[in-house]
């Protein structure tokens, strides 16, 4: 099977930090092209492109321009989401480390669509070594005047700013990534106002991720007839899939949408190692759906995976072979879940540990159906009632592998000894 | 306008109004944790949620603005199984001895988890937070263990009062309020006020309970003398369950007497007392170049505020003490010598509107009668428990007078527990000591209500005398600010920490701003209807100053009345 590099077309081809480099492939000319255009026709563009959010939920990003478009305010904001915290995740690290100029590039015509003149990059704490890179690339951008004021002779000014998490995954969020920025303690806001009307600093704000950044100049470079020509009806273009876990290959690999799961495990991946069966998968990160080997005929694009009760999220898949027990895998999300919630709303912060205690205790073989009657009572309450994404995905992995391998966790409860589970300490809260 | 419909109930509302909002408005009780109706929404118990035809989650009704054509049930057997679930969780991490709270009764978890129903046994392992109580301070007590992380301390301490004491530290399961580096509440900048106790829904913060120094006082046989603040009449019948604003002054001092305590004295009196100190010392500065604006020194969570966060300008607050300290000195000297009492008997109580004046009564100076002047506060929370344990029947009492020779305070004294009534009291005989004509109308309409900032202007004979009025600390803030930026051309400000003045008081039953509003309507009206309406009238000050005193600033009041202050800037380090 062969990949479709439209986002990592200059990986490892040019010296990221060139600008010249970067526009001798024809980089930034679609910015000048977005320049010459009208906010509503860049957004109209998109619009036509049917391009989704890469980070998670999929959301139209034609919307979220309108939102800000339409916003009232002088002041208005573009901010890239690289606080890339799903566990096993890499893809943003890759875009902005070897090709950090497109997604300059996206945000620059993200800004002229909206009328903003400043941009912030959220960089994930880990990824600190990256910011000589990006530092360096901002300022090639300006000296060739890609970036800055006056972008290109167009009287256009879009000045790009670096921050830095401090390691909490829940910065992910966007509206806690907001507090973060403006120096306050990483917790997600409720909803209305939307970002759109009052985001950073109370302004209309557009927070993409990186990879939905990374669209945007090929978009308008190629037109949205060639991005609709690829990929799925819903789900146009390509994507990024880190393949993490029990792979013989694993890796950064970009598809188009729709390929089909299996065809990445078994063709691109070339299979699992040492001739053990595949046990299950789990699609878009800790928050994502376990799903069984029986159900890993799937097409991934936004809707199918969300059909599957997960999501395509952030295209992070781990394999997990049979070598592995399904409840220490969701125990072990449970344990990042519940050292990663802020600490704000009730059902996030009292259920994410209950939850991982509740599993631990089937883990050691002194559950019973009573404890899974209250883990899916209290995943319920949480998927239903938490304040933000974090609390609500608490839930799926462990909802979807109740789903999937009952009998596992009836076994476990039957005090059937589970050799993996019986290797893993729990640690007390 | 929106029309949605609420269990089956039509509602019509302005837009931005929130289905929390909507529903009490048809008299839908949706239950609420975190919610306070004078406070910034914060929607993270999320026990308020509901169900919204067509939406997959359960939003919570707090902070979800009512939309046109939205069908909402609040109810839905959906919508109590989360909420039972949700209390579940807070339960299995709060204290379960409820019997010896001291919210016990007043507590809003208490209350909403008796109407969710909850009988079931808790699912989960009870797990409280292994954090020690802090009983540092004099005024408040921290018991972490019973927060539910509801966030409204934090709100009022630095929303309202603008000083931050509390924050959140760790993150998740392991999430405390607490003062900052892990330090007590008495080593931090808290100055007291009690805001951050009036609207804990639980009792994680409570006021300090002193009314068992009380009954072992009377056990010890000590001769206990009581002073009643001006707020305390207007708040304490609130307390006991009766409607806010009702005036139960005789009630209180029967109470009182039936309590035990040896004489009940009026700190409206007091209150006079200091008009004529402060007011005499606004004239000494006026005429002989003093520093100006002279600001009020009667609210002790205030005086702390300025000893700590501006100390460069405490030559601005009058030396005047206050009420309650002026009372406690001429208890232990003009009182016990006309009452033949060995100072070193009486053990002087005063009940207040106020956690500061726990903080104030201990302060070293505060020692001019040869004895600590003021030996325990209690609040209005605490009088009416000690009134409920006694048994007594505060509804059907009859009124006592208070006790001689204090037995009147002026209709000045009294106004003192709303924010702009020192001002007013003082504007009174101010006035008139300077003029010597009588005031045609006593009301200073300008100096009264809840606006942050009022300002208003006097004209003495000619000389035009600028006043501000000043209440809750983040207005205070503005003003020190004012006055470092040479900006505030007054001569007279009137500052109270407290949001409302006395009557919002931390002491006081929990607040929100309509009670304190029909609170302050009270006080005028007891103020309208008393014989004496101004300080320098009461012939009872004419009395202490002709018997004991002398002239007001002169030595012995000098002596008894006023004091000096301290500067307290390293409680910022």
């Amino acid at each position: 099977m062969e990949e479709l590099h439209v986002l990592l077309r200059n990986r490892g081809k040019i010296e990221p930090t060139d600008a010249a480099a970067y526009a001798a492939t024809g980089g930034y000319e679609a910015l000048r092209k977005a320049l010459a255009m009208e906010g509503a026709e860049i957004i109209d563009v998109l619009r036509q492109a049917g391009l989704r959010g890469r980070g998670g939920a999929g959301f139209p990003t034609y919307r979220k321009l309108q939102f800000a478009y339409d916003a009232e305010g002088d002041v208005k904001y573009i901010v890239c989401n690289a606080d890339e915290g799903e566990p096993g995740t890499n893809k943003d690290r890759i875009l902005l480390s070897t090709d950090p100029c497109s997604v300059f590039e996206g945000m620059a015509i993200a800004g002229k669509a909206v009328g903003a003149h400043v941009g912030f990059i959220y960089l994930r704490a880990e990824y600190s070594y990256i910011v000589p890179v990006l530092e360096k690339a901002i300022e090639s951008s300006k000296e060739l005047g890609y970036l800055g004021e006056n972008i290109m002779g167009s009287g256009f000014e879009f000045q790009i700013k670096l921050r830095s998490g401090a390691g909490a995954y829940v910065c992910g969020e966007e509206t806690a990534l907001f507090e973060s920025i403006e120096g306050k303690r990483g917790e997600p806001r409720f909803r209305p106002p939307f970002p759109g009307v009052k985001g950073l600093f109370g302004k209309p704000t557009v927070l993409n991720n990186v990879e939905t950044l990374a669209n945007i100049a090929p978009i308008f470079r190629n037109g949205p007839e060639w991005y609709r020509s690829i990929g799925t009806e819903n789900s146009p273009g390509t994507k990024l899939f880190t393949i993490v876990g029990n792979v013989n290959r694993r890796g950064i690999f970009e598809f188009p949408m729709g390929v089909n799961l299996k065809d990445i495990i078994y063709d691109v991946c070339e299979g699992i190692p040492e001739g053990r069966k595949l046990l299950a998968v789990q699609t878009g990160g800790a928050s994502g759906a376990v799903i069984n080997a029986s159900q890993i005929d799937m097409v991934l694009d936004n809707d199918s995976v969300s059909a599957s009760g997960g999501r395509l999220g952030c295209g992070t898949i781990l394999v997990i072979d049979d070598s592995n027990c399904i409840i220490d895998i969701v125990r072990n999300n449970l344990d990042f879940f519940r050292d990663e919630s802020c600490g704000k709303c009730t059902p996030c912060r009292e259920g994410g540990t209950r939850l991982y205690q509740l599993i631990s205790k089937i883990c050691e073989g002194h559950g019973s159906m009573k404890d899974i009657e209250t883990i899916k009572d209290l995943a319920e309450t949480m998927r239903l009632t938490a304040l933000c994404g974090l609390g609500h995905s608490t839930a799926v992995p462990v909802l979807t592998s109740l789903q999937n391998f009952m009998p596992v966790y009836e076994k476990h409860i039957d005090g059937d000894d589970c050799p993996v589970c019986s290797e893993t300490e729990t640690e007390t809260a | 306008m929106i029309q949605l419909t609420i269990d089956g109930q039509n509602v019509s509302v302005e837009e931005g109004t929130t289905i929390l909002e909507a529903a009490r408005k048809v008299n839908i009780k949706i239950p609420t944790l975190c919610y306070h109706e004078d406070q910034a929404v914060k929607a993270v118990c999320r026990i308020c949620c509901v169900e919204v035809e067509g939406q997959r989650l359960l939003p919570t009704a707090c902070n979800t603005p009512a939309a046109q054509g939205m069908v909402v049930r609040t109810a839905s057997p959906k919508v109590i199984k989360a909420r039972k679930n949700i209390m579940e969780l807070i339960l299995a991490r709060h204290p379960q001895n409820c019997l010896s709270c001291s919210k016990n009764g007043q507590c809003e978890l208490q209350n909403v988890a008796r109407d969710l129903n909850i009988q079931e046994e808790n699912r989960y392992k009870l797990e409280l937070r292994r954090v020690e109580k802090d009983t540092s301070s004099p005024s408040i007590v921290r018991d972490m263990t019973k927060c539910i992380l509801c966030g409204r301390c934090m709100d009022a301490c630095t929303a309202g009062q603008e000083i931050t004491v509390m924050a959140k530290e760790n993150r998740g399961y392991h999430t405390n309020v607490v003062p900052p580096y892990g330090k007590k509440l008495a080593d931090t900048t808290c100055v007291n006020c009690g805001q951050c106790v009036q609207v804990c829904p639980v009792g994680a913060l409570s006021i300090k309970d002193d009314t068992n120094e009380v009954y072992r006082q009377m056990e010890a046989g000590k001769k206990l003398v009581l002073q009643m603040a001006p707020s305390v009449r207007i708040t304490l019948a609130e307390m006991m369950g009766e409607e806010p604003g009702t005036v139960s002054t005789g009630r209180i001092v029967n109470a009182c007497k039936k309590l035990g305590f040896y004489k009940v004295f009026d700190s409206d009196f007091t209150a006079d007392l200091t008009i004529m100190e402060e007011g005499n010392e606004l004239l000494q500065r006026l005429n002989n170049g003093g520093t100006l604006p002279m600001l009020t020194s009667c609210c002790p969570a205030w005086v702390k505020y300025c000893e700590t966060y501006a100390p460069e300008l405490l030559g601005h607050l009058s030396t005047a003490k206050s009420p309650q300290q002026m009372f406690g000195a001429v208890i232990k000297t003009y009182f016990a010598k006309k009452a033949q009492l060995d100072p070193a008997e009486i053990v002087s109580v005063s009940v207040m509107p106020c956690t500061a004046k726990k903080f104030e009564c201990k302060r070293e100076e505060l020692k001019d009668s040869g004895y600590q002047d003021v030996d325990i506060v209690i609040t209005v929370q605490e009088l009416a428990k000690m009134i409920r344990t006694a048994g007594i029947d505060f509804k059907n009492l009859p009124d006592v007078d208070f006790d001689q020779p204090f037995g009147l305070g002026s209709g000045a004294g009294q106004i003192f527990g709303a924010t702009g009534g020192v001002m007013e009291a003082a504007l009174r005989t101010v006035y008139e000591v300077v003029t010597g004509k009588d005031l045609a109308k006593l009301e200073f309409e300008a100096v009264r209500g809840f606006e942050g900032i009022k300002e208003a202007s006097v004209d003495l004979e000619g000389t035009t005398v600028k006043v501000a009025i000043v209440h809750g600390l983040g207005n205070a803030k503005k003003l020190l600010q004012q006055i470092r930026e040479g900006k505030a051309d007054y001569h007279f400000v009137e500052v109270m920490a407290c949001p409302g003045g006395c009557i919002g008081g931390g002491g006081n039953p929990s607040r929100t701003w309509k009670k304190v509003e029909a609170r302050k309507h009270a006080v005028y009206e007891s103020d309208k209807n008393l014989p004496i309406r101004k300080s320098h009238e009461n012939p009872y000050i004419k009395q202490i100053y002709e018997e004991f005193l002398g002239a007001p600033l002169g030595e012995k009041s000098h002596k008894l009345l006023h004091t000096t202050y301290f500067n307290r800037r390293d409680l910022l380090r």
